[in-house]
């Protein structure tokens, strides 16, 4: 069953004519993504073709969603496009964007998840500056390669794109229900604890992999999330111990200043409600894999 | 990226508020003729990104252009905790009577901008606000909505500004959102924000931070660079397009993503402390798409480094393809020989994902002795540290 996105769900793109967006399109399908559509009001009416799958384009995401029943959309547009898209999918009241653009303004975000919330929240937003998600061996919305791993019954929940791929890689013989790339930026539609209480919720998940980074507090109120509501086993990892304050490390939103937001603060925080925290992506996965092996 | 608080003066002057009369010098003689053109006593302000200026003595009243050349004299060049003085600022002086604080910042956990307002504003805000949280006012900010005037006085209301100062203070507090947003900021703080003698509001001091990735709409913002803060390798990488930060360490690092690179720095450190407590050197992420000629510009970049003893390359190969990353390895060391650079430095490879077993035979076949396979990140951290334990 995974969370978020199954093999029932339709997928579009918007911006499935560009670069990235046809590049991945290519990938979703070859995937098994059941890709129905993408969108661009120039080019609608047109048809394009993808290794001999041809996809319609549409003028909007409420007339791709009237034509193909669409439920996904999955946006590559230039990050000064990104604001006008999410909000389009949010009018359109489709259920799930995943927003891939890296370098969108923090005004944009903050923009469209105002006003997501105040057309009372139809919409689950993942990203932006994510590697989105995947539910292996069922669907694959986003730019996670699928021949890492196969489908299992661990979920992951992770901040950074290549270390989510580091993980499925350390635990591909066990395998996973979903894994959800939420995007290090300052501001996200989806948070870690977003995803603890999908996959505490989920029947096909059976224990879950938490990966942080330094910067803001989500991991801090993941652990109290985790400590009221969670019970099923959560491993964790943290990225950033050795990270200087005051620098930016390529991720908007792995800053830190002062004590706030360390590597070690979070690494207490979840050790205090009982989440075992590896050293090294190698360490975390052995903890998760003593868990799994002794269900 | 932060702006000095002369760069935060200007910025609000554009914008309309009210600030003091002023500029900025590098040398005692720029302060002599700010000072001359302002006229009667001014102040002179160390330009530091750091707190506590005031208490280190980065701040003097000078009364005329040959004092402001004296105080000039001594501030530029001082440290005040570990920043080095290169500018200092001169305005014409207030005459404080009241000391309040605002701000509009990012609320990361709430999802959107907070405004912070408080009646006892100066030096000590931060312990006001741990000790008295009651007199500081948090107002969340809706992104769409904004601050408007209904909004603004809302704020005055709850903050307790007095009445003779609230129409300004509604009035600066509407300005002050337009720059936020206008600006891309993600911080403006204005501490103190002042009534005058003569009842006049003033925003005395400023700490802006603005939104790189809002660079595309501000190509004004490039300007506000502080060119020769900015670390050399630094410089060198970003004309190149390359995601680098200089750290204090022996063991280069190259990767793709920034997660993992960040774990990579923190699985050398560990491995560092088993030899000779090397630690990273800096923090490279190739992204994506690794070409060999973004490979090249990689290692010239960190090999360059003096500090450097051994580079660590480590690839996850998600959509890049590890067999063009050994290529792109390959390939490099080459075109640095080309360029008449003699690496000398040992390199540790680990290559996993997408392509990793063509990616190792590359390497092996090409039998460079720099370059060593190790196809566990952990292991391949652990010989890079011993390798450059063993450079020291």
């Amino acid at each position: 069953m995974a969370i978020w996105l199954t093999k029932d769900s339709k997928v579009i793109v918007q911006g499935m004519t560009g670069s990235e967006g046809s590049k991945h399109t290519r990938r979703m399908l070859a995937a098994g993504t059941n890709v129905v559509g993408g969108v661009n009001p120039r080019k609608a009416g047109q048809k394009v073709d993808f290794d001999g799958t041809e996809l319609p384009v549409f003028a909007s995401v409420a007339d791709a969603m009237a034509e193909t029943g669409a439920d996904v959309t999955v946006i590559f547009v230039p990050p000064q496009f990104t604001r006008a898209a999410v909000v389009e999918a949010i009018d359109a009241a489709i259920g799930l964007a995943v927003v891939i653009t890296e370098g969108v303004p923090v005004h944009d975000t903050a923009a469209f998840w105002a006003y997501n919330l105040a057309q009372g929240e139809r919409t689950r937003i993942i990203g932006p500056n994510c590697p989105g998600i995947a539910s292996p061996g069922a669907s694959n919305a986003g730019i996670i390669p699928a021949d890492i791993t196969g489908s299992g019954r661990i979920g992951l929940v992770s901040k950074s794109g290549t270390l989510t791929y580091q993980m499925m890689y350390e635990l591909r013989d066990i395998g996973f229900s979903t894994c959800v790339g939420i995007g290090g930026d300052p501001i996200i539609g989806t948070t870690h604890i977003d995803a603890l209480a999908a996959f505490e919720a989920d029947p096909e998940t059976d224990a879950i992999v938490m990966i942080g980074e330094i910067g803001g507090d989500a991991e801090e109120r993941a652990a109290e999330f985790i400590k009221a509501n969670v019970t099923k086993p959560v491993v964790g990892y943290i990225a950033g111990f050795t990270a200087p304050p005051g620098k930016t490390m390529g991720h908007a939103g792995a800053i830190i200043s002062g004590s706030a937001g360390t590597a070690e603060a979070k690494q207490a925080a979840l050790e205090a409600v009982g989440v075992k925290v590896g050293k090294t992506p190698t360490e975390t996965a052995k903890l998760m894999r003593e868990i799994m092996s002794g269900n | 990226m932060d702006l000095y608080e002369y760069q935060g003066r200007d910025l609000f002057e554009r914008h309309g508020l009210p600030v003091l009369a002023g500029g900025v010098a590098t040398t005692p003689q720029e302060a002599r003729s700010i000072a001359e053109r302002l006229g009667g006593r001014v102040v002179v302000k160390a330009q530091v990104k750091v707190g506590g200026r005031g208490k280190a003595g980065g701040v003097k009243l000078a009364e005329g252009p040959d004092e402001a050349v004296a105080r000039a004299t001594d501030i530029l060049g001082m440290d005040i905790k570990g920043h080095t003085v290169h500018k200092v600022m001169i305005t014409v002086t207030a005459d404080v009577a009241e000391e309040y604080y605002f701000s509009y910042l990012l609320d990361r956990a709430n999802r959107t901008f907070l405004c912070i307002a408080s009646v006892a504003g100066g030096m000590d805000i931060e312990q006001v606000a741990a000790e008295t949280p009651d007199r500081v006012v948090k107002a969340p900010i809706d992104a769409n909505t904004g601050v408007d005037e209904a909004k603004a006085r809302e704020i005055v209301a709850a903050a307790g500004f007095p009445a003779e100062v609230a129409d300004q203070v509604v009035e600066i507090a509407v300005g002050l959102w337009q720059a936020f947003v206008a600006e891309d900021a993600t911080l403006v703080e204005v501490n103190p924000l002042a009534k005058n003698g003569d009842g006049r509001m003033l925003l005395l001091d400023a700490k802006i931070s603005l939104d790189e990735n809002a660079a595309f709409r501000h190509p004004d913002h490039e300007a506000l660079v502080d060119q020769a803060a900015v670390d050399p390798l630094e410089q060198a990488a970003k004309a190149k397009d390359l995601n680098y930060v200089k750290l204090d360490g022996e063991v280069g690092i190259i990767g793709n993503g920034a997660g993992l690179v960040m774990s990579t720095l923190d699985v050398v450190a560990y491995a560092g402390e088993r030899h000779g407590n090397v630690k990273p050197a800096n923090f490279l992420d190739i992204g994506g798409g690794a070409s060999a000629a973004v490979m090249a510009n990689g290692l010239e970049i960190v090999l360059s480094d003096p500090a450097v003893k051994s580079v660590f390359v480590n690839v996850f190969g998600g959509i890049t393809a590890c067999d063009e990353v050994a290529n792109g390895i390959i390939q490099a060391l080459a075109l640095l020989e080309q360029r008449g650079e003699q690496v000398t430095k040992p390199l540790v490879v680990r290559l996993d994902g997408n392509n990793a077993e063509a990616g190792r035979a590359i390497l092996d076949g090409a039998n460079n002795p720099l370059v060593q396979r190790v196809d566990t990140m952990d292991g391949a951290a652990e010989r890079a540290a011993e390798l450059a334990a063993a450079g020291v």
